[in-house]
Order: structure tokens, then sequence, then C-alpha cells
């Protein structure tokens, strides 16, 4: 590990103030990297395990937002001859006497279902919280590894089971499950209520369930790492945003992925053994069930005390994410530091209580409404606090506009888009216009898929050079910035007038009804949008991927003159993140432009008579 | 000004050296394991209660639902010179509590000896554990058995109704029932199963209408079997771990680590843990 001739400055520091744990004399290295598979499949190594994470996210994020771009053309084009997609979708793809394709009803969805619980629970929860979570946890807390890093290398396994299994239900002949992503009964509970509600729909509960397996897992080795592994130094108060931001994340998924567990095992029941837990008074085909006495609101009930938290947990990593690398970009500390962690938990807190917000239309009680409404209503106030405080960080601040820093911008510009119009959303009078509409779809995905992906950007761009020692391209970073910027708005803001003028989401074709014929053009215009902002996210994988073999070195281990402690490890980071001693902390994360100095890394201890911020 | 400053950093100091909450400690002072069994721990109760509060809203929206006393009447004693018809109410399930209870007892008894670092006291108490643990298993057992064989409750039918009005029988199930027999408004009764399927009784109400015994609501035995069964799951895999750390215990694996034998206790907060949701499983399906 001493072979290094000439050390940094960092690894004087770290030697002269660290402190030894004996890690490098347990000889753990041959453990984690004896082969190729204990490298790079079977690794226990988070830096290893996120890369996994990141990695498979992509994939799916591929397979994901192609399944959209499908449902796109059907909804602009929906007389266009659709052959040509007929060796990639077989007989989803009807062909008629004169040879003009069109997309199978029951498929399109099948992939409106897919596209949703793909993004949901495998990009932005195992792709963006496992990613992050994984890499930085350790490395920006000072720990030599997760607590257990045998659990997480499982996690990531069962999120690939989940994965595989969900990836084989698309080549069912029945198709997968197409009764949308949150899988209501009946359409879920009975096998005979639809193609996709059969083999497809058996495939996606066990699929969901190995997934809140592989969350438990994860969540329970982030929040026990965060509390316990922390080096000497680093208290609560001088963790990075973005480890705050895991960790109340973790929390949130510990607390909520259960009840989704009980609400999919009692789904099970319902299909395999004729229970009649979600299922009442059904017919098909003019002849009545036998099942009695259930009730689907009750699945709404268990699902969306996940569904909701869900969002959080998907949006609060980039929140985190965008926190740091703002701060680190605009060269100085992050405004309201405390108000910032405070409102994490306050929107972790409140996240649990407004979940039936979700249901204002579903018949439940009017006055349980109220409830459910103000609290809604109140998440705003923490938004706004970190929204406010994200700007306060900007202004007088000497900005680098580096891919990372843009779509760390660009993430708090969707994210004021998207929140506002969940204030309307979250009223349950203005809902019975709004629900089920376009406007609900468009505002949903700038708020939680938009600037999440903005976020996981961010991320991605800022710390590529710490996952693969090269940096991504600076220029196509920025090129896929403003063209996934502008071209999300011209996706999602002529939606909203869709919603508004009450064109119901989830419909097959609107060219037939007259009500909403008029809008086709408009949807021509979004398909097209929509095309351009995927052909952009093609350029950022091949320079994602391009970048990792021919990227521009990293050439010094701090490139962004940061202060957290992963750029504190060598270029290329071994097991254990430091080679010898554990670095100890000294001051919190954000001292930029403190008494002149531009920045103060975190292992450097106070000076004389230097008061310490926050 | 500067000796100010320097006082505070200092007072910070001495302030932070008795928090547990500066890094390089164990906030809680417990290890990362137990930690992690207490998140699990509490993500599992998460589990359970959203089963337990799917019971509730089932429960509260069937206009009847079966009286305990009356469906857990019976047990496998029960005609030691008592009479095979005797009605014992909950006599068994109190029997397969204490059991259960008894064994997280010894549970705690195990670890104690644990950190007395005493391998022979370990060894004994979790083998009671593990007896109480397979004890209660073995009584679920039969009690789903008689549920399933002789009393014919399924996921899907369950004949333990509840009367909504008064009236007599016009025929016997040969089952303590004889024609003639009056019954009134809330009395449960169970439609028995023959060869030739489920003998619904005839009866006159009050007013005079001819009807017959209708089934109880459809979700009690959905939830029984499911939610018992669960639980039964829970204790199965407890048995199983308890057995695994017993015999590693046995061995000398856990003398050499020094640790007060703690993974003897943390099978142990998850061996308690599974008792405090039979509280509230008994709770629910044998007293409300």
């Amino acid at each position: 590990m001493a072979t290094k001739s000439v050390l940094a400055p960092e690894d004087i520091l770290i030697e002269e103030l660290g402190y030894e744990d004996h890690f490098h004399e347990h000889h753990e290295d041959d453990k984690y990297r004896s082969n190729f598979f204990s490298t790079y499949i079977f690794s226990m190594d988070h830096k290893m395990i996120a890369k996994q994470f990141l990695v498979t996210g992509i994939f799916w994020a591929i397979i994901g937002a192609g399944m959209s771009i499908i449902f796109r053309l059907q909804l602009g084009f929906p007389e266009e001859n659709m052959a040509w997609i007929k060796p990639l979708l077989g007989k989803w793809i009807v062909v008629n006497d004169a040879g003009i394709g069109s997309l199978a009803p029951e498929f399109y969805y099948a992939l409106v279902t897919m596209h949703g619980t793909i993004l949901v629970f495998f990009v932005l929860t195992a792709g963006l919280s496992g990613t992050f979570s994984n890499l930085l946890i350790p490395l920006q807390i000072g720990a030599r590894d997760m607590a257990s890093p045998m659990l997480n290398m499982m996690s990531y396994w069962f999120f690939f089971l989940a994965g595989l299994i969900m990836f084989l239900s698309l080549f069912l002949s029945t198709g997968p499950f197409s009764g949308g992503w949150t899988a209501y009964p009946p359409l879920s509970a009975l096998p005979q209520a639809s193609d996709g509600s059969a083999g497809g729909m058996t495939m996606w509960v066990v699929s969901l369930a190995f997934f809140v397996v592989s969350v438990l897992l994860g969540g329970i080795n982030y929040i026990t790492t965060v509390l316990n592994m922390r080096t000497k130094g680093m208290t609560m108060w001088r963790l990075p945003l973005t480890i705050w931001a895991f960790f109340v994340t973790a929390i949130l998924g510990l607390l909520s992925f259960p009840v989704l567990l009980s609400g999919l095992l009692l789904t099970m029941c319902d299909r395999g053994l004729g229970t009649s837990f979600y299922l009442s008074e059904i017919f098909i085909g003019g002849q009545a069930l036998d099942h009695v006495g259930g009730s689907p609101i009750l699945y709404q009930h268990l699902f969306w005390f996940l569904g909701h938290p869900e969002v959080y947990i998907i949006i609060l990593p980039a929140m985190g994410l965008v926190s740091e690398v703002m701060s680190v970009h605009a060269r100085k500390p992050i405004f309201g530091y405390k108000a910032m962690v405070y409102s994490i938990l306050a929107i972790g807190f409140l996240s649990f209580i407004v979940w039936a917000h979700h249901m204002f239309m579903s018949g439940v009680n009017p006055f349980i409404s109220n409830f459910f409404v103000i609290f809604t209503l109140i998440i705003a106030v923490p938004s706004a606090v970190k929204v406010f405080n994200w700007i306060t960080t900007l202004y007088g601040g000497n900005i680098r506009f580096t891919s990372a820093m843009l779509f760390s911008i660009g993430f708090v510009s969707m994210f004021i888009s998207g929140g506002l119009t969940g204030i309307f959303l979250g009223n349950s009078a203005i809902d019975i216009q709004m629900h089920d509409t376009y406007f609900v779809v468009a505002h949903f995905h700038i708020v939680m898929g938009i600037a999440a992906f903005f976020g996981m950007f961010a991320g991605i761009y800022n710390w590529f050079p710490k996952m693969y020692g090269r940096f991504m391209n600076e220029t196509l970073g920025k090129i896929h910035f403003w063209g996934t910027l502008i071209g999300s708005y011209a996706i999602f803001w002529p939606l909203h007038y869709l919603g508004m003028a009450g064109v119901p989401r989830r419909y097959y074709r609107f060219d037939s009804f007259d009500t909403f014929s008029h809008f086709a053009t408009l949807n021509k215009f979004v398909t097209i949008a929509a095309i351009v902002v995927f052909a952009l996210q093609i350029l950022f994988v091949i320079n994602f991927f391009y970048s990792i073999y021919k990227g521009k070195k990293m050439t010094t281990r701090n490139p962004w003159k940061a202060n957290t402690l992963e750029w504190t490890t060598p270029i290329d980071t071994g097991h254990g993140n430091w080679p010898g001693k554990i670095p100890t902390v000294h001051r919190w994360a954000y001292d930029y432009g403190k008494d002149g100095k531009d920045f103060i890394s975190q292992i450097k201890p106070l000076e004389e008579g230097e008061v310490e911020v926050h | 000004m500067a000796t100010d400053t320097s006082a505070v950093a200092h007072a910070n100091d001495a302030h932070s050296d008795e928090s547990n909450w500066d890094g390089g400690t164990q906030p809680f002072k417990v290890s990362y394991g137990k930690l992690m069994m207490w998140y699990f721990l509490l993500s599992d109760a998460f589990t359970f209660a959203g089963f337990l509060i799917a019971y509730g809203a089932i429960r509260f929206s069937s206009p009847s639902w079966p009286v305990p006393d009356f469906v857990f009447r019976t047990a496998p004693f029960d005609n030691l010179g008592l009479g095979h018809e005797t009605p014992l109410p909950l006599i068994f399930v109190t029997f397969m509590s204490f059991l259960l209870i008894i064994s997280s007892v010894t549970m705690v008894r195990a670890v104690q000896e644990g950190h007395r670092e005493n391998k022979n006291g370990v060894v004994f108490w979790m083998l009671l554990t593990v007896i109480g643990g397979a004890g209660f298993l073995g009584c679920q057992a039969w009690e789903w058995t008689n549920l399933i064989g002789a009393e014919h409750m399924t996921v899907t039918t369950n004949p333990f109704g509840t009367h909504v009005e008064s009236g007599a029988y016009l025929a016997g199930d040969g089952h303590g029932i004889n024609k003639g027999d009056t019954f009134e408004v809330g009395d449960s009764y169970l439609i028995h199963k023959g060869d030739d399927g489920y003998n619904q009784l005839p009866y006159m109400t009050t007013s005079g209408e001819e009807k017959q015994q209708a089934f109880g609501p459809k979700a009690f035995g959905a939830l029984f079997f499911f939610i018992t069964g669960f639980h039964g799951f829970h204790v199965f895999s407890g048995v199983a771990f308890l057995l695994i750390i017993m015999l590693n215990a046995a061995s000398g694996l856990y003398v050499e680590r020094k640790n007060g034998y703690e993974m003897v206790e943390k099978i142990g907060l998850y061996w308690h843990f599974v008792d405090l949701v039979w509280v509230f499983v008994f709770l629910v399906f044998y007293l409300l």
C-alpha cells in the first residue's frame, strides 16, 4: 500500500492526524479482489456495488424510456404505419390486410405499466439511491466500507433477480402486466381479468417482492453505516447533505416498503388461493364471481402508504446530490445547512401522513380527505425552504458552469415547476377535475421524474471521476443538459393544458373522441419532443461508456476542489478507501471561501483562533 | 476576542467529549449487527401492521364476525373425562401462547448466560427455547388440522356463522343440535360438512320465515390462516436459526469471539419480537 513514491498532501495530513484501525493488517483485500468474480461480479466493495447499481439502472432506463417512445408514437401518430417495429415487438404489432401495422391496445397498456414500474422502482429507486448511497456513504463519512458488505452485495443481487424476473415477463405470450404501475385490484388480483393479469402479473408481484427485499437489505445497511461507522469528528451536524438525504431516504424505505410487501402478499393470496382480500361483487362476462367481502380500497391504502414515501425516496437523494454539487460549484457554503437538514426530516415525516391524496376520488370520506389535504399542502413549506436555500446558495456565488452544476440548477427549475402543480393536485376539490388527467402525468413527471433524473445526472457528472478515474466529456454534457432541459419542458408543459381540458391519462388513442381530437397536433409535438429527448439520453449513455475507457484522465485527486472526504482518497481507490489510516474530521463539509481560502477540506484542523461555522 | 473564541472552542470540545455522536463511536452503544437486527424488526413490524390493519378494515366492514369463544373451543385433550363435545373456549390457545411466552423467558436466560460467557448455560437454555418454539408450532399444526379437517374452514369458506334473528331449527345436525332447538340473535353456529357437502340447517324465524344457516364472513378463514401462518413462518424460521446458533455455540465458535455471545443476543431480539407479534395476533383473533 505504501508503494506511492510521492505522498500527496492529503496523505501526509491523514498520516499525521488520522487514526489507525489496523484495517490493512487483516489482508481483507484477498477476500474482496482475489479474482474476476470477487472483483467485478460478486463484489462486496461498496464502490463496485455502486457501479453495478448504476449500470443496471442505465440498462433499465433505456428500456423504460424506449417503451415511452413506442407509446408516444401511438399517441402522436395513431394513424401511422407501425409495421416497421414488428421485428422488435412481434405479435404486438397487428398488421392489417392493407399492410398497415398498429400497436395492439393491450400491449399499449402493458407498455404504460412497465414504463411506470421500471422507472419508479428500478431506475429512480435502485439506480439512484442504490448507486449514490453505496458510493458516497462510506466515502463521505470516512468508513472502510458498509457495515455489512455481505448484505450490501445481496441487496444488489436481489435487485438483479427482481429485474431478471420483470425482464422475462416482457416475453410472455400473454404479455407483461398491463393494469397500471399501481397494480390496483381487480385487474391485479384476478388472473382472468385481462391478458396481462395472468402470468405477467404473477411475475410482476414476485419481482416486486424481491425488490422489497433488496431495498430493505440496502436500507438497513445505509442507516446502520451512517449511525455507527462515522469516522472520528464526523458528528451528525458535519455530515454532507448527501448523507443526510440518503439516511432519511433509507429510513423512509425501511418503514414503507414492508407495507407494500404486506399488500403484495395479500394480492398473491387473492390470485393463487382464491381469497377475497381485495375483491367483492365482481362480474366477469355477466357471471358473478364467488369473491365477496374484500375491499379494493384496502389495497390502495396499503399501496400508497408505500407509494407516497416512495416519491420522496426518489427525490430526496436527488436533493442531497444537488445540494452538494451546488455548494461545490458555486464555491460557497450551502445556505442554511441546518434548515436543509430539518427540511429533509420534515419532508420525511410528512411523507407518511399524506398517502390518501392519491385516493381522493376512490370514495374515501371527504372529512378524511381534509386531513390529507392539509398535510399535503404543509409539505410545500419544507420544500420551499429547500428551494429558497438553493437559490440563495447560487446568489453571489463564483459559479462554475460544469455539466454537474447545470443539471443541479436545472433540478431546481424542474422542482419548482412540478412542485407548484402539486399544490393544485393536493386540493381534494380541484382534484375532482384534475384527477386521472394529463395534468397529473405532467405534474409527477416533472417533479419526480425529470427532477430526479437531473439530480442523478448532476451526481453522475460530478462523481464520475471518483468512480472511474476519468472525466466525462463536458461538451457532450452541456449538449445533453440544454437539450434535455428544453426538451423536457417541451414534452410536459403542453400536457398540463391537455389535463386542464380533461384529457384522461392511459387512453390508447384520442383521435376517435370528438372532445379530444383537436389536440392531435399538440400530441404530435409532444411525441417529437420525446424522441429528441430520448436521443439526447442515448448521447449521454454513449458519453458515459466512452468516458469509462477513453475519457480525460484524472490527474489530481480533488478535481472539483471539494471539501468532502471522498476526494482525499487516492485516484485509484482500493478496498478500504484509504491506503493507510482513516482520516479524522475537524469541520463541516461546506467551508468554501472562508477566511479568504477557496476551500478547506474536512480533514484540516481548525487553525489558531478560527471559529467553526454553523 | 481571541481568548473568547478559544474558550468557546474549548467548551465545544469539552461538550463533545461526552457525546456519543461525534463519530468513531457507536452512538447507541450497540454493534452494527445488533443495530441491523433492530431495524429489520422495525421493518417487519410494519409488515405485520399492514396485515393487522387489513384485518381491521375487513372485519369492521363485515356485518358480523365469528365469536372467538365459539370458534376456538376445541382442544386435543378435551375428551379427557369431560366428554368430546364439552366446549373449552380458548383453553388450547392459552396453553400454546403460554409455551411461546415461556420460551421468551428461557431465551432471556440464554442471553444472560452468554453475557457470562458460560457455554453450557447458553446451550441448555437455547435448547429449552427451541423446545418451546417447536411446541408452539406443534400446537399450531394441531389447531390448523382441526380447523381444516374437522371443522372444514378453508381460505374461501367460513362455516362459523352468527344468527341475526331468533328462531328454531327444523332439523338436527347430529352434532348437538336437535330439531326444535331454539336460538337467539347473536348465537354462533358451525355448519358441519358431511359426505354430500356442507349441511346448512333449515330453521324457522320467530316471524315465521323458513331460512337456512348462512356461511360466516369469508374473510375470517383467509385472514386467520394467512396471518397466523405468516406468524408461524416467523416462529419456524426462528426455531431453525435458534438451532443453528445453538449448534454453533455448542461447537465453541462463539467462545473465540469473546463478545458475550452476541449472536445469541441477536437471535434473542428476533425471538422476543416474534413473541410480541403473537400478543397482537392473539389479541385480534382470540380476544376481540
